[in-house]
């Protein structure tokens, strides 16, 4: 049904555009009690029940109604409601594609009023403004940190002063294990994780302001030289390399003693390998210092909803420090705000490490365009053991600056 | 009286021709409404600077001319880049999957439609079996089949071949072949074919032929694809009189003779018929892409249909997608048209008007 499905698919929604057309100009806007479209892109049915929990209980005290729809596919489901000129009132907007959505004027830039603006991390702003504005107050977020499965470390003889520090500490350690017949490092093969190295060394792909592509830099190309020697080592290998899906899947399975990922692996090896004993350690630094990758997503409000103050007040409840806390327990994300930063310690110390690298995150590459540029470097990266990096770092800064300038 | 009926509209048959459309009216509507006219639509947008926001036809969207069809063949650029990867895949694809699910078509129909052969009903049902399955539950069941530890690589192992990591094998086979006879260096390909190539992609490129995971593709494409062409074979087959057969066998010609000069001959419109839906489905390869592989490992698995849909709703560059599409379309067409010209029936329709002269003739 694939093809058929998806060409009825794509004639009908075109149909519903052209029937329901835009009205160019601002739209009107009504007090009173709103009817508000929440969709989200939940993680799963805890996500799901919490928001509509929350959002049930802030209605009720509110007085609007509020309807929240979980998205299949929020990006695609996005991209029709916005073609079809009827978008929901509020939704998640993943950081990487929040320029996507701000470069053509589908949000509303609502964050900069709010009285808790100044309260979000500085990576989390950073990551939802285009332009000079901060458009959408972040709703949690993530960062990378490294794994390490105990039984796997015990085996190759190493104790919990052996977590690695730096990327020298990284590589002895790593022989070390390798001389037990261990693969050390499971890493993902996206930049979603090499990234990472990228900031240790002091690099990025772009400036601050989003506006001029840095990738080729000697710092990046460092980084992507290190990964490249943990690869050729067998030090490090990618998931599809040892049969899985995923780094977790690879971690859980115990086919690999050390990891990085994010938050959700808390999650998933929880449901998944509830067996595996680990612990959670910040990531390694690099020559320029410490440095992870920040996970994101935020509220958006359409510019088209004709509810926008009672959408605000909405966002405001769900960013409030007692519900993010709440959200925390619900389904393991980390709150936005350094308001509830001590209480979320205090709830889970576990996540120290996840939480205390937010000072040295970094974001998604925050430009528009950017996904089928970021698409290509993945899978240059997933030939970095036998390609060039300093080639693979022209071509993609060759391809940033294309679409940074188109 | 000379006066004909043709020349009145009136009389018995006055209310035909409206009658008939009224007939046909139902799947008119239906034809315009849900395929005529979404097509312009979406020639509308391949040549728009649509972004997606509210509809493609309100008063504020650009039209850009062949500006994403530009981008696609002649702007150095990454959507050039990976729309010609996609075409280089898919070129493969159709190269060795059209043949292979023909030609295993062709003989399973062969075999199921021997006479003397026990049990042709259970044969004809377990080959069409894969066809009538949903392709995407086949897909996932090649994954399996094809993992690192799956099935495949342990009976590979039996025989001591140590298999490739399927899906995650980027590997080029020409490469592989060209490497294996050690006519080339794949790690350092002579730079006469790295140097340049057409389309922004280098010969070397270009010769990379289908990767391992593509292949795995083709593979399961031929094995769900040829129970139904198996179908329409042997319908044909069965048409083939058996007096002709007898006629042939009197002639004293041998098994394979019979075979070349009688059965293919007359299985010719059904051949065509298998060839042209092979062909066209071949080019428009989405689902198995889509829940296989995403175009991964190294874009080797991308085609033109995946990339059509990824480039318009994933990457929001709906003109581009819609630009992608519009051009398979083409290729789709050409395709058939010349393979309908390599099969067109040379014993029959000579050319009547001739403007060479013959050998050794005068006029």
């Amino acid at each position: 049904m694939g093809r058929v499905g998806l060409r009825a698919f794509a004639a009908a929604c075109l149909l519903v555009s052209a029937a329901c057309g835009a009205e160019p100009g601002p739209v009107p806007q009504r007090t009173g009690p709103a009817a508000l479209q929440v969709l989200i892109g939940s993680s799963g049915a805890a996500e799901t029940k919490a928001v509509t929990d929350a959002a049930a209980a802030w209605s009720a005290a509110s007085g609007n109604s509020v309807t929240v729809i979980p998205a299949q596919d929020l990006d695609q489901q996005l991209g029709q409601a916005f073609a079809g000129s009827s978008p929901p009132d509020v939704f998640y907007v993943d950081a990487a594609r929040f320029a996507d959505f701000a470069s053509v004027g589908a949000l509303e830039p609502y964050a900069e009023a709010l009285p808790a603006a100044g309260e979000f991390y500085g990576t989390l702003r950073q990551a939802f403004t285009y332009q000079g504005r901060f458009y959408c107050a972040p709703k949690d977020f993530a960062t990378l940190a490294l794994q390490v499965n105990e039984e796997l470390w015990a085996r190759a003889g190493l104790t919990a002063a052996d977590v690695p520090r730096d990327w020298t500490q990284l590589t002895a350690v790593a022989e070390r294990i390798a001389a037990k017949g261990i693969t050390p490092l499971v890493v993902g093969d996206t930049v979603e994780r090499i990234g990472a190295f990228l900031v240790q060394a002091g690099g990025w792909l772009i400036s601050p302001d989003g506006a001029r592509a840095t990738a080729d830099s000697p710092e990046n190309l460092t980084a992507l030289q290190y990964v490249q020697q943990l690869l050729r080592a067998r030090l490090a290998r990618y998931p599809s390399a040892l049969d899985t899906g995923w780094a977790g899947e690879a971690f859980g399975r115990g086919l690999a003693a050390m990891t990085i990922e994010g938050n959700w692996i808390k999650g998933a090896l929880a449901g998944d390998y509830p067996g595996v004993r680990y612990t959670v350690h910040e990531l390694p630094a690099g020559p320029a210092g410490e440095g992870t990758l920040s996970f994101t997503t935020c509220w958006g409000i359409s510019a088209r909803t004709p509810y926008r103050a009672q959408a605000v007040a909405f966002v405001e409840a769900m960013t409030a420090v007692d519900q993010q806390l709440a959200f925390a327990s619900a389904y393991g994300v980390m709150p936005s705000v350094t308001t509830a930063r001590d209480r979320y310690l205090q709830a889970f110390p576990a996540d120290r490490a996840f939480l205390d690298s937010a000072d040295h995150a970094q974001g998604p590459v925050n430009a528009p365009k950017m996904g089928n540029v970021l698409s290509d470097f993945d899978t240059q990266l997933q030939r970095l053991a036998v390609a060039d990096p300093q080639a693979i770092l022209r071509r993609l800064q060759r391809n940033m600056t294309a679409a940074l300038r188109g | 009286m000379a006066e004909p009926a043709a020349r009145r509209r009136g009389g018995i048959r006055g209310n035909e021709a409206t009658a008939g459309w009224l007939f046909v009216a139902p799947a008119v509507l239906i034809l315009g409404l849900f395929l005529v006219l979404p097509i312009g639509m979406a020639l509308w947008v391949s040549v728009s600077g649509w972004n997606g926001q509210g509809s493609p036809f309100a008063p504020g969207v650009p039209f850009v001319g062949a500006q994403n069809y530009a981008d696609l063949f002649l702007a150095d650029g990454l959507t050039r880049e990976n729309f010609m990867i996609s075409i280089r895949n898919n070129l493969y694809y159709v190269a060795v999957a059209v043949p292979a699910q023909t030609l295993l078509a062709l003989a399973l129909a062969l075999v199921v439609n021997q006479r003397f052969l026990k049990g042709t009903s259970f044969f004809r049902t377990a080959f069409y079996f894969p066809s009538v399955t949903s392709s995407v539950a086949i897909s996932v069941v090649f994954l399996f089949l094809f993992a690192n530890s799956g099935a495949v690589n342990a009976l590979l192992a039996m025989i001591g071949i140590s298999g490739p990591a399927w899906f995650a094998d980027p590997r080029g086979l020409l490469h592989l072949a060209l490497g294996g006879l050690g006519l080339v260096d794949v790690a350092d390909p002579p730079a006469a074919l790295t140097g340049g190539g057409p389309f922004g992609l280098s010969w070397w490129e270009w010769l990379a032929g289908p990767s391992v995971a593509m292949s795995t593709i083709i593979m399961l494409v031929v094995w769900t694809t040829s129970g139904t062409f198996m179908l329409i074979f042997l319908a044909a087959l069965q048409d083939v009189p058996v007096q002709v057969e007898e006629a042939s066998l009197i002639d004293g010609a041998n098994a394979w003779q019979r075979l070349r000069h009688v059965t293919l001959p007359m299985l010719k419109p059904a051949l065509f018929l298998v060839v042209t839906l092979g062909l066209i489905g071949t080019w428009q390869v989405f689902d198995q892409v889509y829940v296989m592989s995403q175009g991964k490992p190294a874009n080797t698995t991308l085609t033109p249909a995946y990339l059509s849909y990824r480039t318009a709703f994933t990457d929001f560059e709906y003109g581009v997608g819609a630009a992608i599409s519009f051009v398979l379309f083409l290729i789709i067409v050409v395709m058939t048209l010349l393979q309908r010209w390599i099969m067109r029936d040379r014993d029959e329709v000579r050319p009547r008007r001739r403007w060479w002269p013959r050998r050794g003739s005068t006029s």
